[in-house]
């Protein structure tokens, strides 16, 4: 029963990859450009998770799913402030300016976080212990082996799916993000604060991330500043794989990296490849279908 | 007009001459002549990054022995300067770092590293520069046959290998191996390429080699391969922070058969990360304090006193070891030049060191005996020493 036990495992890890690729999407599709701070402020997620795991668990006992919960509820709300401030100050003075100015200066705010965070005066460069946060849990199922973070992963991202779907279609803050990544000149005219609806798109991406870095460092519980660039990179793929922009799309995208990367793994010979298959899949995405699997080719006006 | 300038040349001219004397001044050999001077000795090592603990331990070791080295004297009646600098862990950093201990610190010897990768990345430049560069525990064969100017205080992969293949034949009885190795480094590729040829030799089989690259944090797939070929025991030579997860996951997935590892284990990471997970796994290693000669008691005791209590680890004997053998080259060559030095090192033989006795072979490697580490109840605990 391997491919069942490598369909767990790619399921759990394609789950976290789309949390993170929701965050890059949705700033994609409200700003039109890729937050490349995203991976880091889902390392600071998981760092936050570190900090505040002590203090939590003494109010709550250890490894509740309540205390987990707070856990991830401040951590998320820590890092949409992040977010927030990350736009206010290294974006919002360029929104006028070309994309190109915008795009770099996110590899520099990437960059900035990582090598601030890795001086020995904030977090330093050791790979630190994560503490388990949830009650661990085993199941057999067909001859595989099932954790309990393999299932709360994937519900806990369809779950926030869902909820972000609702926000997008069926609230009013919703409705002006869908007005600004329409035509935000229009947006304006009409009334919508486009300041206030792009600090929210950040905080909310942000806010997932931070989920999204707390669930990978309980997958892997070793954390350290760089931890984030490499599901970063991944979940980007995936992102642009399902069609950057689109939220399913973002979610589809990163289970096929997280399954294939999976499967790809358990090959012998294979194994060390991982990474060239993720980005055999962009290549080919983007020579057959640039626009993603979900997203749909859009006509550039001249 | 120009007699203005002329004027303004000679003032120009002689702030020149002013600046210069105070140079030279500053300049000035200290009273003595120049062999008075300090002997400046550079390192490079891994103080910050993933493998953190490796630098920290052979850096505290290596200043541990300069400092005692001073106390006594210092050497040729100098005293020793030791220049750190850390490379991050990071490939690419260890080449500027060297550079600069050479070019702008002027170093007459380079000690480090611990990850065979780093040290092959400095060996090349040391070697250009004809500055004697000692690893202290870098096991992997090529970075000595980088060129005559390199040396290591340590026993390399193929014979580490050999001790691992036979341990998993003798003591753990196991007939199928699987071996799971970090694709990025060389001290993993090279550690597996010789483990397997000795454990094949000895009448094993592997049953199944998969790759991972050191930083990954999910190792499940490979995981599930190697669980599924039903090994007896898995062979993983990789660096502590990567070994941790690995053990990890593989209890997560029901694995539960023996892991071992080589040197590149010996971390309190690996138990701090690992916790119950890497419990009852084995490793092979340098050195372990519990066991050696008087030598390496009193090495013990000195460095517990410096180092608030810290008991010593293989890469902080080795370090120390280094920094050792290399004074005792200098105070052989009777001098800091490079090549003096490099004939010193070359001929040192029967060095009574804290990792036992040192004697440089052809390839300037050390012959050294090896020791097996059980870990038990969060302790690395001393199983048994396997002589080359």
């Amino acid at each position: 029963m391997d491919w069942l036990q490598q369909l767990i495992n790619g399921l759990a890890l394609g789950s976290i990859y789309a949390l993170i690729a929701l965050g890059y999407t949705m700033v994609y599709g409200v700003l039109r450009f890729i937050n490349f701070a995203h991976s880091d402020v889902l390392m600071l997620g998981a760092f936050a998770a570190f900090f505040l795991e002590p203090a939590v668990s003494k109010l709550f006992s250890p490894q509740s799913y309540l205390g987990a919960l707070v856990v991830v509820l401040l951590a998320a709300a820590l890092c949409a402030a992040i977010g927030i401030l990350i736009e206010l100050l290294a974006y919002r003075p360029l929104r006028s300016r070309p994309r190109l100015t915008v795009l770099i200066t996110a590899i520099g705010v990437s960059l900035f976080i990582e090598f601030t965070c890795q001086h020995p005066a904030v977090f330093g460069a050791a790979t630190r212990p994560f503490p388990r946060l949830l009650p661990e849990r085993h199941f057999q199922f067909g001859g595989a082996t099932v954790m309990s973070d393999d299932l709360v992963v994937p519900l806990l991202t369809s779950g926030l799916l869902a909820v972000l779907w609702l926000v997008v279609q069926h609230t009013r803050i919703g409705t002006a993000m869908r007005a600004v990544a329409f035509n935000p000149q229009a947006a304006a005219l009409m009334g919508v604060n486009i300041n206030r609806v792009i600090s929210f798109t950040f905080g909310l991406g942000s806010a997932l991330a931070a989920v999204a870095g707390i669930l990978y460092a309980l997958k892997a519980p070793g954390i350290e500043p760089l931890m984030g660039i490499q599901p970063g990179l991944r979940a980007f793929i995936a992102a642009v794989v399902g069609g950057i922009g689109n939220l399913p799309g973002a979610v589809l995208g990163g289970l096929v990296i997280g399954l294939l990367e999976t499967f790809a793994g358990g090959i012998p010979g294979l194994s060390n490849y991982r990474d060239g298959i993720a980005f055999l899949i962009l290549i080919l995405i983007l020579l057959f279908r640039p626009a993603g699997l979900l997203g749909r080719a859009q006509v550039e006006k001249v | 007009m120009i007699k203005k300038l002329r004027k303004g040349m000679r003032a120009v001219g002689w702030y020149g001459c002013l600046l210069l004397a105070a140079g030279i001044a500053g300049c000035k050999p200290p009273p003595g002549g120049p062999a008075a001077g300090v002997i400046k000795i550079g390192e490079f090592a891994s103080l910050t990054g993933k493998e953190a603990t490796f630098g920290v331990s052979s850096h505290e070791g290596t200043l541990l022995a300069i400092e005692e080295l001073n106390a006594a004297g210092g050497v040729l009646g100098r005293q020793l300067q030791l220049i750190t600098e850390d490379d991050l862990s990071k490939a690419g950093e260890p080449a500027t770092v060297v550079n600069k201990l050479i070019a702008r610190d002027g170093v007459v010897a380079v000690l480090g590293e611990v990850a065979s990768s780093r040290s092959l990345e400095a060996a090349p430049i040391c070697q250009q520069n004809k500055i004697p560069m000692i690893s202290p525990s870098s096991t992997n064969p090529k970075v000595t046959e980088t060129g005559d100017y390199i040396f290591r205080v340590c026993f390399i992969d193929p014979f580490q290998g050999t001790v691992m293949a036979n341990f998993a034949t003798r003591t753990l009885k196991a007939r199928k191996v699987a071996v799971f190795t970090d694709a990025k480094s060389d001290y993993s590729k090279g550690l597996a390429k010789y483990f397997k040829e000795a454990f094949v030799a000895a009448g094993g089989q592997i049953v199944a080699e998969l790759d991972f690259n050191g930083g990954d944090k999910d190792f499940k797939a490979q995981l599930t391969a190697i669980k599924s070929a039903n090994p007896d025991a898995v062979f993983i030579p990789g660096y502590y922070t990567d070994a941790a997860l690995i053990c990890i996951q593989a209890k997560q997935l029901g694995l539960a058969v023996p892991l071992f590892g080589g040197d590149g284990w010996e971390s309190e990471k690996l138990i701090e990360i690992g916790k119950d997970a890497v419990e009852g796994h084995y490793f092979s290693t340098h050195y372990h304090p519990d066991v050696g000669s008087p030598r390496s008691r009193a090495f013990v005791e000195a460095y517990k006193k410096r180092f608030n209590g810290k008991l010593p680890d293989a890469m902080a004997a080795l370090g120390y070891d280094s920094a050792m053998i290399l004074a005792d080259a200098i105070r052989r060559a009777g001098s800091t030049e490079g090549a003096k030095v490099r004939d010193a090192l070359a001929a040192t033989r029967d060095f009574d060191a804290v990792t036992g006795k040192i004697t440089i072979n052809e390839k300037r490697d050390a012959t050294k005996s090896a020791v097996i580490l059980q870990i038990r109840q969060g302790k690395m605990v001393y199983l048994e020493t396997v002589n080359p």
